[in-house]
Order: structure tokens, then C-alpha cells, then sequence
């Protein structure tokens, strides 16, 4: 039995991924994003441990409200942390006819994660940032690592949803939102992109864990400016 | 039997005997299209609801009762015609001489009508008081043969809010009776029946049934006099749409004239307007703008109702709400689906007239309904919080496709089944007497089987369900024997003659028993079971609090530990309540539903194993106690699904908030995801849900400025009310409870 350490639980996900969803946080993660907002899923370590069976069996029951676009997300935390796990979830709710939608920031060698991907319906692929400099500033690893993963997610034919949380002085240009969508455009996988706006509810979470959050200064973005940079998408937006 | 104003009409057997389900599948049009061909307000429109609006300012103003006539008692006759615009309403008729003014009805019991005339700055007349002095009223009857067991019982408040001193509500007439056949033909079948009474035997029921039908008839005549006063003969069916909307009002009027019953719900009057409506836009006299004006001025008038209560009556039943409950949509037997487009105009006045508690909008859902109607209803949902929703699925092949709602959540066949209401018990407080052997440490009384009070530093699983096997058999013979007594004396002294005269003359009863404090209860058995339930004794040796040492699973986390626990509760509830016989050979049934009396039974309960603290407010109806579920929305949904509409025929009420966010990003979304949630939710054959889609802040905000917030409207349980006519205890309590938010 495969078994895995997770965060928590959200029956009702609709947010991450289309539909009704029923959303597993995987712990651990390898980045440490300034604007992270669930440093409590960084530690590898932390979490509960389930088996994959328990995790599809709390999923099933939540099928009678997944309609015709729900299903599950793994996010987290990095769910490929776990890829073993989240292999063996994904294979399980396939069995199971669930749809499947993996919540990443990518930066894995996607070789390393097919058996996670051969049972991935969407992914949602994290792109923090569309520069090199900020990416291994802010976010701990290199731009090249998840445009990687999404060109194997192109040649997988794996649909993407492209995601960037928008944080005032760090990537609130549309300059960046143009990069972004030039990403977009570059690969046919890609069938949305969503700017998400950064939020700071999450300051307490580092207030617990007596650890200073990065972004914390910084403020959040407005509404009517999301909306400028979103109608950069154009039909991306969704 | 045929007539002129049927023209038009598929016939059928409705023609030979009053059958309107029949008259309704023989002539209603189904739609499955999207709104688009609503209408909005019309300018008429407009200008009424804005002096109804004024009105509803100053009865604000005048802390929430405008105007109390003391001297008339009411009933169907008792007062000249009242309007709000006379030339521009287009359908009449008030429960006074004038708008928002309330009736005296000491019928049910004196006492409380001169407290309530007190409570506002008034003083029954005198001349009122003098008339009752010789006669009885339900309540006087009561209390002539309450035993002091049952006084007791309701001193410490472990049965609560009986209707043994006002009206006992929870009756729909088949309203719509009126308009398809007219008063005359009633009255004619009632005299048939009455002819055949005693061809047999005279017994006890049938000398009863022999003088209320004599009341029914009498009450039928004073219905026509009422809509004579007001200019319109009632006697002949109604000859068109505004005739027919017009017809059934005033068959509720007289019905809300005469009696001042907690619940006063209207039925399932839509899809059969829709009949009438079709008619005349077919004949080329009604446009879709004059029939939602049609269905905007009914539903003002139902905006209007108002019953005179005491600020006790409020702390129940909180809002000073009437349930005008109507039922929309649905599916009928042989597949096709109820819902018209009349159901998506009564949907719509929350639109043309603004989001209100009033009436009680309650979609029956089927996962079978068109889904353009889904979505509307969603939609309508996410904008208004003012609608609740149903299971036609499960409720249909019980009670056929003709019921409708009393009250919240109290299914029953149109005009062919009636309920004796009764409140509820505090199942909380239970096993804290059950505990200490027999005493209430909150009122300070020995009551039920005494015992020892229950020994040892750890609270046992096992002996403590005996415990309750034992307090449970007691309290529900208790029950239904008070019960019994009330509604013997409420049928001798307060009889609802008007709105049984629309029903048939035999008719099926039920006994409508309920349980507050269910998640409670879960909690507290699964605390003694999987965690260290420590007593802590007061210095008279009873249990007044427990120290709980470990985790333990909680009610609203799809956890069958604990949920079974819950599930188990009712069932043996219900079988309990089984073994005594009810009044009249009527069925037994449970509720797990609360109005906003959750507040009030926590008052009354010490604290309780699950850590619930000394008169911290219960969840409402079968809500998971706020704020432990630890795995979203739809894993605290299962839980409640899991809770037997076998074993809870009168309803399982479940409030449930979500901030918008959480429901998706766009409105396209949030409207597709929240119907998937009520197909699923649904299709795990969950009795009911109450839908708010809103943030804390609003409610937050309102409480501190409630000025800017004339109209909010929130489900609470089984019902709307307006935010602001809540008391700020209930306030806090609907802020503090779970809102399911995005992570």
C-alpha cells in the first residue's frame, strides 16, 4: 500500500480545477516562494499519513456532486514530491472514472513523473514569474525547469491551465502578463490562463510558525488593476 | 359538471370531484427554457412596492409592530376593506381595516395577546377582554388538564415552544379550491358529506366531524361575505388569471384572518396560476409584463401578513415570520416536470420587488429538473439568499406530486393531510438529566426517573445509552401525551375551520414531534466513546460540566463514527415516540429543525461533554456544530444525508453558508458549481438545504449598521428572515456560525 503525508482536505474545491472538486494538500514542498500562502505544507515531514486507497475512498464520496467537470485535485505543498503517491491516487480515482487535475509549480523533470502524468486530466501549472532573475530570486529554482515540464506536458497532449499569482512590484506589469500569454500561445496544451491575485490572510500561518513572510510588505493588488492585466488574455481568460 | 369560466379547460375527473391535482395534469404546460422571457417591474409596480417600502420603514421605526387594532378580534368580517392603493392594486384584500395594522386572536389563549399588546405601548381593550371572560380559549383548555409532569416538563425546558397559547398553525388549505370551483360548489360537497355522516354509527369522532364540518360550512359562507366587502363574488369560479390569483387570496386571507397559527403556509399555488395565465395570453388579454405584475401585486399582499406575538414568541421564532411557504417546481409522476413559466415569475419578484423572507420560496428539487430551471434557481440563490430547497425525489413517491410545505420542512398532500404541530425537545438537556439520574442543573429540578446520579471519574459509552434508553422512553410518552392534550383542546376550542373546509372531509393527520440539539448530543456520545469524558460535580454531587481529554470525531466530517451516532439518535426517537398512541389516530413524525429556538434551548442547557460551554446556542435544525467541520462543505453535507427521511418524515433542516469566492470565480461558474452541489447533495437522498452565499463581513457590518441594510435578507433554518428583525443574540449567533470560505 502506498501511503503519503497530506496536509488536509477541502471537499469542496472550486478553485482549482473546473467544476465541483474535492481537493487532497500534499505536504512538503521544495520551493519557498516569497508570496506562498500554505508555508504550513513546506515541511516534508509534517502532514498525516494516508494510504491512496483512503484518499479515493474519501474522494468517492464526494462523486454525487462532482457533475460532469468535477473530480480531484492533488495540490499542496508540491504533490510531485510525492510522485509515487500521487501516481498511485491518480491511477486509483482512473479505476474509479474520477476526473484528475494536478495542481504543480513544475519544476521537476517531467520524465520523472510520468507515472503521475499518464493518469493526469489537466494540470494546473504554476508559472510564478516570466524572467529568469525573479524566478531563481523569489521562487528557488531556475525558469527553465517548468517551461520543460510544459513542453512535455505538450507533447503528452495533458490540457494546462496556466496559473501566476499577480504580486504588486514583483510581476504586476503587463509587459509580464504579455510574456505570460506569449507562453500561452506557444503551446496548443494551453487552454487557459488565470491571474490570481496575492493575498496576506495567510500572515498568520507564518505568525504560528514564528518565521517572517517574505511578501508580507509588500501590498495587495487591486482589483480594477487585475482586471486591466486580465483583459491582456483575451480569450485565455476564460 | 360543466362552466362557463372552465372554457378552454382539458376536462376531467377534477370537473365531477374537487380534484385539482387532476385539473392541474390535465391543463398545465411544462416549461424547460431559460428566463430570458421574463418581464421586469412595471412602473405600477414600481410606485406600490415603494409605498409598501415606506411602510415597512415606519413599522421599522415603531419597533417592528405599526399599528395594533385592540378592540376588534379578528376573523374573516371583522374589519372593513383595507388597501394599500386602492385604485392601483390589482389584487386586494388586508388582514385589517389598513396596511401593516395587526389583529387581536385570543382564540388561541388571552394571555398572551395582552402581553403582546403591552409589549408595544398598548392595551387590549377591555371590551375584547370582557367578551372572553365566558368562553374558553385553547389555552385556558390546556392547562385544565396539563399533569404537573407536563408543566414541569415545560418549565425546564426540555419540551419547548408547544403551541399550547397560541395558534398551532402548520395547515395548508387547498386554497386554489376557491378559484377553480368557487365557493358555492365547496360548500355543496361539504353538505354532501355531511348528509352521509351517521348513515352508520354516531360515534365520538363522527359527532365531532359532524359540528366542524357545520364550522367549515359557516366559515365558507363568511369567505364570501369578506371578498363581497371588497367587491368581488366569490361563489362562482374564477373567470381569468387575475380572477383566479385573486380567488385564492382571498380563500388565504380568510384563512390568516381567522387564525394566527405559528405557520401559515400557502401551498403550491404557481404551476396552477400558470393554467390560467396560458388561458388568457392565448385569448389575447394578458401580456408576460401584466402577468408579472399579476404575480408581483399577489406576492406584495403576502409581503404584508403579519400576526400580533410576544417578545418570547420572537425569541422562538425569531423575524416575525409567517411562513408563507410556497412551493416551486418539482416532478410530476408520469415524468414531466412541474415547473412553468409561472414558477420562474414567482422566483422573479425577488427581482421586480427585492430579496425578502416572504414568501417562503421552496424549490422542490429533482435531479431531473430542467436544467435551465436549476440554474435560475441558482442564480436566484447566489443573488438573493432567499430561497431553500427540497427532495422532490424522495418526498414524491410518499406524498405524490400534489404536496406541498408547511412551514420549513413538513411535507404533506395538498388539501388531503393535515399536522398537529409540536415544537420540540430538548435532546441535549436529555442526556444531562439522563446523567445525573433525573435532575435539571439549569432550572434546578428533579424530573423523570429518579436516580442515582451517574458515578466513577470517566463517563462510560455503554452506560450512559442505557441511561438514555431509559430518559428517551420517558420523555417521549411525556411527549406525545401533551401533545395529545393540546391538540384535543385546540381542535375543541380553536378549530381551523377555514382552512379545513379546502381540505377533503376525511382527512390523513400526522403528529409532528421534533429534537433540537442533535449535533450536540453526536458530539457529546462520541466524546464519551472516543475520548475521556471526565464528570465535574457541584457540591450538591450533579454533574455541571465535564473535562474532555482527547480527540474524538465530530458530526459535519463525513465520519461514520460519530454520524451514525446522529442517525441512530432519531431513529430511536421516533420508535420511542411510536409507542403511544397520538390524537386521532394520527401518524407520528419526527423533525430535526430549530427556526432560530437553537439560541434559546442552548440558554437552557449546561455545558456538555462535546465542549460546548453552559448555555452556548445549539447548532440550528440538524447543523454540525459551527465551525468543527475540518473538511469543507461537502464532507459536513454528508454527514446530515446520512440522517434517515425514514425516521424524520417531518423534515431534516440543514442552514448551510458559503462565501462567494468559494463557490467559484465567475458568476457562470459559482451558479454550475452550486447546482452540482444540490444534485449531489440530493442525490444522496438529503432531505433540505437553506443556501446563503455571502461574507461574514456583510452580516458583520450589518449588525454594526443595520440602517444600511433595510432589506438583507438570510436562510436560518427552514426559513428567511430578515437580518435586522433578528434579535442581536440571534445575530451573533448566525455570524458565528460555520461559512464554508475558499483555502
Amino acid at each position: 500500500m502506498v501511503q503519503g503525508r497530506i496536509h488536509s482536505f477541502q471537499s469542496l474545491g472550486t478553485l482549482d480545477g473546473p467544476g465541483v472538486r474535492f481537493v487532497a494538500f500534499l505536504q512538503g514542498c521544495p520551493l519557498r516562494c516569497g508570496c506562498c500562502h500554505n508555508p504550513d505544507t513546506w515541511d516534508p515531514d509534517g502532514g498525516e499519513v494516508y494510504t491512496a486507497e483512503e484518499v479515493v475512498r474519501r474522494a468517492l464520496r464526494c462523486r454525487p456532486y462532482f457533475g460532469s467537470e468535477g473530480g480531484v485535485t492533488l495540490s499542496g505543498g508540491e504533490p510531485l514530491l510525492q510522485r509515487a503517491f500521487a501516481a498511485e491516487v491518480f491511477r486509483l480515482c482512473h479505476e474509479n472514472h474520477l476526473n484528475t487535475c494536478l495542481d504543480t509549480s513544475g519544476c521537476f523533470d517531467a520524465e520523472t513523473c510520468g507515472n503521475v502524468l499518464d493518469h493526469t486530466d489537466r494540470v494546473l501549472l504554476d508559472i510564478k514569474y516570466t524572467d529568469d532573475e525573479s524566478y531563481r530570486r523569489h521562487a528557488g529554482c531556475g525558469m527553465e525547469q517548468p517551461l520543460r515540464f510544459l513542453d512535455a506536458l505538450e507533447q503528452r497532449q495533458i490540457p494546462v491551465t496556466l496559473r501566476q499569482v499577480i504580486i504588486p512590484t514583483k510581476n504586476d506589469t503587463e509587459e509580464n502578463v504579455r510574456r505570460l500569454y506569449g507562453i500561452a500561445g506557444a503551446h496548443a496544451c494551453v487552454d487557459r490562463v488565470e491571474l490570481l491575485p496575492f493575498r496576506k490572510i495567510c500572515q498568520t500561518k507564518y505568525d504560528n510558525m514564528q518565521i517572517s513572510f517574505p511578501f508580507g510588505h509588500l501590498p495587495e493588488p487591486d482589483a480594477a488593476r487585475m482586471e486591466q492585466l486580465r483583459s491582456l488574455l483575451g480569450t485565455y481568460g476564460g | 359538471m360543466e362552466h362557463k369560466n372552465w372554457n378552454g379547460f382539458v376536462p376531467g375527473q377534477w370537473q365531477s370531484s374537487i380534484d385539482v391535482r387532476d385539473f392541474i395534469q390535465q391543463n398545465y404546460r411544462e416549461y424547460t427554457g431559460d428566463s430570458s422571457f421574463l418581464a421586469g417591474a412595471t412602473p405600477r409596480t414600481e410606485a406600490l412596492m415603494k409605498k409598501v417600502q415606506s411602510l415597512f420603514a415606519l413599522e421599522r421605526q415603531f419597533g417592528g409592530v405599526l399599528d395594533i387594532d385592540t378592540a376588534t378580534v379578528s376573523s374573516l368580517t371583522s374589519y372593513s376593506p383595507g388597501y394599500i392603493d386602492r385604485e392601483n392594486e390589482l389584487i386586494v384584500g388586508l388582514q385589517t381595516n389598513r396596511p401593516l395594522k395587526r389583529g387581536v386572536n385570543p382564540f388561541g389563549g388571552m394571555r398572551m395577546v395582552k402581553q403582546a399588546c403591552e409589549a408595544y405601548g398598548y392595551k387590549l381593550s377591555p371590551k375584547v377582554e370582557e367578551e372572553f371572560r365566558f368562553r374558553t380559549t385553547h389555552n385556558d383548555g390546556v392547562f385544565r388538564a396539563y399533569t404537573d409532569e407536563m408543566r414541569k416538563a415545560r418549565k425546564c425546558h426540555v419540551i419547548t415552544g408547544l403551541p399550547d397559547a397560541y395558534g398551532r398553525g402548520r395547515i395548508i388549505g387547498d386554497y386554489r379550491r376557491v378559484a377553480l370551483y368557487g365557493v358555492d360548489r365547496l360548500i355543496e360537497e361539504k353538505k354532501k358529506d355531511k348528509a352521509q355522516l351517521g348513515a352508520v354509527c354516531f360515534d365520538t369522532e363522527q359527532i365531532r366531524q359532524d359540528e366542524e364540518l357545520y364550522q367549515q360550512i359557516a366559515f365558507l359562507g363568511y369567505m364570501k361575505e369578506m371578498a363581497a366587502m371588497y367587491g368581488f363574488d366569490i361563489s362562482q369560479p374564477a373567470a381569468n388569471a387575475r380572477e383566479a390569483i385573486q380567488w385564492t387570496y382571498f380563500a388565504y386571507l380568510g384563512a390568516i384572518k381567522e387564525q394566527n397559527g405559528a405557520a401559515m403556509s400557502l401551498g403550491r399555488v404557481s404551476t396552477f396560476f400558470d393554467i390560467y395565465i396560458q388561458r388568457d395570453m392565448e385569448a389575447g388579454i394578458l401580456t408576460e409584463e401584466g402577468a408579472q405584475e399579476l404575480m408581483d401585486d399577489f406576492v406584495i399582499k403576502l409581503r404584508m401578513a403579519r400576526h400580533l406575538r410576544t417578545p418570547e414568541y420572537n425569541e422562538l421564532f425569531g423575524g416575525d415570520p409567517m411562513w408563507i411557504t410556497e412551493a416551486v417546481g418539482g416532478m410530476g409522476e408520469d415524468g414531466r416536470t412541474l415547473v412553468t413559466k409561472n414558477s420562474y415569475r414567482v422566483l422573479n419578484t425577488l427581482y421586480t420587488l427585492g430579496s425578502s423572507p416572504e414568501p417562503n420560496l421552496t424549490v422542490l428539487w429533482s435531479t431531473r429538473l430542467p436544467e435551465n430551471f436549476k440554474k435560475f434557481c441558482a442564480k436566484v440563490s447566489i443573488d438573493t439568499d432567499s430561497i431553500q430547497y427540497e427532495n422532490d425525489d424522495l418526498m414524491r413517491p410518499i406524498y405524490g406530486d400534489d404536496y406541498a410545505i408547511a412551514c420549513c420542512v413538513s411535507a404533506m398532500k395538498v388539501g388531503k393531510q393535515m399536522q398537529f404541530f409540536g415544537a420540540r425537545c430538548n435532546l441535549a438537556k436529555l442526556l444531562l438529566i439522563a446523567i445525573n439520574g433525573g435532575y435539571d442543573t439549569s432550572s434546578n429540578m428533579a424530573i423523570g426517573p429518579q436516580m442515582e446520579v451517574m458515578q466513577g471519574d470517566k463517563l462510560d459509552f455503554d452506560e450512559v445509552m442505557k441511561r438514555m434508553e431509559v430518559y428517551m422512553g420517558w420523555l417521549s410518552h411525556l411527549y406525545v401525551n401533551t401533545m395529545n392534550v393540546i391538540h384535543y383542546m385546540h381542535d375543541k376550542y380553536a378549530y381551523e375551520k377555514t382552512q379545513m373546509a379546502l381540505h377533503d372531509t376525511s382527512v390523513e393527520r400526522f403528529m409532528a414531534f421534533g429534537i433540537a440539539g442533535l449535533s450536540v448530543v453526536a458530539d457529546s456520545l462520541s466524546a464519551i466513546k472516543y475520548a475521556d469524558v471526565q464528570p465535574i460535580r457541584s457540591a450538591e454531587g450533579y454533574i455541571t460540566g465535564f473535562n474532555t481529554v482527547g480527540e474524538f470525531p465530530k458530526f459535519g466530517n463525513d465520519d461514520d463514527r460519530v454520524d451514525l451516532i446522529a442517525k441512530d439518535m432519531t431513529h430511536r426517537m421516533i420508535t420511542e415516540l411510536r409507542k403511544t398512541p397520538a390524537y386521532r389516530n394520527a401518524i407520528h413524525t419526527l423533525s430535526v429543525l430549530t427556526i432560530t429556538s437553537n439560541v434559546m434551548y442552548g440558554k437552557n442547557t449546561g455545558a456538555t461533554p462535546d465542549g460546548r460551554k453552559n448555555t452556548e446556542p445549539f447548532a440550528p435544525g440538524a447543523n454540525p456544530m459551527h465551525n468543527r467541520e475540518q473538511n469543507g462543505a461537502l464532507a459536513s453535507l454528508n454527514s446530515v444525508a446520512k440522517i434517515s427521511y425514514d425516521d424524520c418524515r417531518d423534515g431534516i433542516s440543514n442552514t448551510f453558508s458559503i462565501t462567494p469566492a468559494a463557490l467559484g470565480r465567475t458568476a457562470e461558474e459559482r451558479t454550475g458549481n452550486l447546482v452540482s452541489i444540490l444534485d449531489g447533495y440530493f442525490a444522496q437522498m438529503a432531505h433540505h438545504i437553506n443556501i446563503n452565499v455571502l461574507n461574514r463581513e456583510t452580516l458583520m457590518d450589518a449588525y454594526e449598521n443595520p440602517e444600511a441594510y433595510p432589506n438583507l435578507t438570510i436562510r436560518v433554518s427552514g426559513y428567511a428572515v430578515n437580518f435586522n428583525k433578528l434579535s442581536r443574540e440571534q445575530q451573533r449567533e448566525v455570524i458565528s456560525r460555520t461559512f464554508h470560505e475558499a483555502m
